[in-house]
């Protein structure tokens, strides 16, 4: 489904992404761990499209399809979805607005009707349920004044709405409690399917006990130095990323 | 254009030599009001840049047209373009006026018929002139405003909106000003005048509306008195979205007595150049008066927003928030004078003024003056000028939202503070989408 070759990315002139390798086949979960300022975020707003970034070489693949060129919109219309580590606040556009205005775009990309007010706030109360969302959340604008679960919970709903191919999760389980990491992973878990991709984005192992993935890779410093099977984020866990780059086959990349 | 040789004034000067012998049959203090008001206009002139209240904006586009006024008759305009023009959104009670005439016959005074607070000055004029005297000009300084004074020198029809003692009225008063003229005409200026009195406990919206019909150039000089005695409350909307043939000035002049309340919404949507001045006098204890302005400039607009609040008493408070959008090469000003004088103790007042600029060839200019001469006070100003946050942007977009969609509901987002606090919800959300008609370039040819 994704073909990340030899991506090298720069940020605001600055070498971030220096020649990453990463096939993420539909059906697969993936996580992607490394320590702070690595390059995770960078990599997912650039495979987001977000304006900024500078792909200096290599080549993103989209189902077969060089997404480099595509428009934010565009790639959101193929099926790529990032939840943010940040997710953005916007005063005086409601959330309800917004998620319908997303929703309908999409569904007039593939060729279905957009839906009136009243189906869609029926389907937006059946998703808000299932990652225990108040209702008023929805009345409110954007992220404006949402706690820092409240957010994740947010993109998790809209990921729920949106149905995406591949989803991308940044950070998704920072500052959630028990109980909202619970509810984001079982979220997470319901999307899980054979036509669809994740790229989970983590410093914790107690999402991946949650949401177990098939593969783990480990960046560091704009690159892939390890990846391994879900053992490997539990080596990661008791031994730190220092262990990678001391230990004899920490040098090796994939 | 006025003849070689003939300074600015001069098509004015005509056109009230004859227009004085038209109304000739007015009372002496009404002829007098005009004769002083047209001598205080003759000696001010056209406001020049030097003066601190003029400063971001020439007057020369309208001095140099030479404006005539308008024929007074009402034309061709049928009920349903009214209509269309109009936002259908209330049951309320809609007074339409063409060329600054009112036009009983395009108006819908709703089902009451009777005990309406309704009436129009030509016909108080005729009818019950004292009611009138005392009461017009009353309000607004005409040697600080020298359009004001040219309204008054040519103080012929308008609305006169009057409240009894505690009436309320639950529905809004709809006034809807109507100019209409076609490519070929002859630049022609009218002068509606509005004059609003609440007396005590009493209750009121007032919609005052805005529209143009036709391309031809034209000066729209507008003036509204409101008086609101004690506990009175007056919630004034004005809607301006001519087309960018219009040259669109208006005041509004305000003195509130103690404990009363009002609110402004000056939404300005259309119109090749706009100056809108607020007078407020805060003249009795305890009154309060919230201000908000929402301006869009497409094109090579101009929108000047001048603000005066006088705390002349002790324990009132303002509050005034206005947001401007300017796109294209439009020009937007906001100059927000407050005045707190030596005995307005335990004054609050607070202004602010954030803008959103959608191109790299649109202009604001922001200036709050701040005269505090009491020592016991709590006043804030702020002003911010900013573009639309990109962090944001991305994140409509990377959800599917095309990009001029997302800046959409970006910009609307911007306005939403605004446009949620009009007295009527609809209201709110035709001003929202004629914001982005406006900012498109639909009705009237305004490009942005
Ligand atoms: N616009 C930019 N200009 C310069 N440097 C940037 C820019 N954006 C990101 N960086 C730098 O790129 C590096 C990688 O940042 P990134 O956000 O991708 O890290 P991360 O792996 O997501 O970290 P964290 O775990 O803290 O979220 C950091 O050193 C950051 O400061
Ligand atoms: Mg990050």
């Amino acid at each position: 489904m994704l073909e990340i070759r030899n991506l090298h990315a720069t940020a605001g002139g600055t070498p971030i992404l220096k020649g990453i390798d990463l096939k993420i086949e539909a059906g697969e979960v993936h996580a992607l761990m490394g320590p702070n300022g690595s390059g995770k975020s960078t990599l997912s707003n650039v495979l987001a499209g977000k304006p900024g970034y500078e792909i200096t070489e290599g080549e993103v693949l989209f189902r077969g399809r060089d997404i480099r060129d595509l428009a934010p919109e565009e790639r959101a219309a193929q099926g790529i979805f990032l939840a943010f580590q940040y997710p953005v606040e916007i005063p005086g556009v409601t959330n309800n607005y917004f998620l319908k205005s997303a929703l309908n775009a999409l569904r007039v990309h593939r060729g279905e009707p957009e839906l009136d007010a009243m189906d869609f706030l029926a389907l937006c109360k059946e998703k808000m349920a299932r990652v225990d969302m108040p209702e008023d959340l929805m009345n409110r604008s954007i992220n404006e004044g949402f706690s820092g679960g409240e957010k994740k919970r947010n993109e998790i709903l809209q990921m729920l709405l949106l149905e995406p191919r591949l989803c991308i999760l940044d950070e998704t389980d920072s500052g959630l409690d028990i109980d909202a990491l619970r509810v984001v992973a079982e979220g997470v878990n319901s999307l899980r399917s054979p036509e669809r991709a994740m790229l989970v984005i983590t410093h914790y192992q107690r999402l991946l006990d949650h949401i177990v993935p098939d593969f783990v890779h480990v960046l560091t410093e704009g690159r892939i130095v390890r990846s391994g099977g879900k053992d490997l984020a539990q080596e990661l866990e008791k031994k730190g990323y220092t262990w990678l780059e001391r230990g004899p086959e920490g040098a090796a990349a994939p | 254009m006025s003849p070689p040789g003939a300074g600015p004034l001069e098509p004015y000067e005509r056109d009230f030599e004859i227009f004085r012998a038209g109304v000739g049959g007015d009372p002496a203090w009404l002829r007098g009001l005009r004769e002083d008001a047209m001598g205080q206009f003759r000696e001010a002139g056209f406001p020049s840049t030097r003066l601190e209240a003029w400063k971001y904006t020439s007057t020369r586009p309208i001095a140099e047209a030479g404006f005539t006024l308008a024929a007074s008759d009402a034309g061709s305009l049928t009920l349903d373009q009214v209509e269309q023009l109009c936002f259908p959104v209330f049951a309320c009670s809609l007074f339409v006026f063409v060329n600054g005439r009112f036009a009983p016959s395009l108006s819908t005074p709703s089902t009451r018929a009777a005990g309406l607070p309704f009436e129009s000055l030509a016909r108080l004029r005729s009818e019950n002139p004292a009611f009138l005297e005392g009461r017009l000009g009353r309000v607004a300084e005409l040697k600080e405003h020298p359009f004001a004074a040219l309204n008054t020198a040519f103080l012929d029809d308008g609305a006169a909106i009057s409240l009894p003692a505690g009436a309320v009225e639950e529905e809004p008063v709809h006034l809807v000003f109507v100019s209409v003229g076609d490519g070929d005409e002859a630049p022609w200026v009218t002068h509606p005048r509005v004059l609003v009195h609440a007396a005590a406990g009493s209750r009121v919206t007032i919609i005052q509306d805005h529209v143009s019909v036709g391309s031809a150039p034209r000066f729209t000089n507008a003036v509204t008195e409101v008086t609101v005695e004690e506990n009175a409350r007056v919630d004034l909307v004005l809607l301006q979205r001519e087309g960018d043939a219009s040259h669109h000035i208006s005041g509004l002049h305000v003195r509130q007595e103690r404990d009363s309340r009002v609110s402004t919404h000056t939404v300005t949507l259309g119109g090749g150049f706009v100056r809108n001045d607020l007078t407020l006098l805060l003249a009795g204890e305890g009154a309060e008066c919230k201000l908000r302005g929402l301006f869009l400039g497409t094109g090579d607009e101009t929108v000047d927003n001048h603000t005066l609040v006088d705390h002349a008493v002790p324990h009132c408070t303002s509050r005034e928030l206005y947001k401007g959008v300017l796109a294209g090469t439009s020009r937007g000003v906001f100059q927000g004078r407050v005045i707190v004088r030596p005995d307005a103790q335990q004054t609050n007042a607070f202004q602010s003024n954030p803008n959103l600029l959608l191109s790299d060839g649109a202009e604001v200019n922001t200036k709050p003056q701040l005269e505090i001469h009491a020592d016991d006070v709590r006043c804030s100003h702020g002003a911010t000028i900013g573009q639309l946050d990109l962090d944001a942007l991305f994140y409509l977009r990377s959800r599917g939202i095309a990009e001029l969609a997302a800046r959409d509901l970006l910009t609307q987002g911007f306005a939403t503070e605004i446009t949620d606090s009009l007295p009527a919800q609809a209201l709110g959300e035709r001003v929202r989408e004629l914001l982005l008609d406006r900012l498109h370039g639909a009705g009237n040819g305004a490009r942005s």
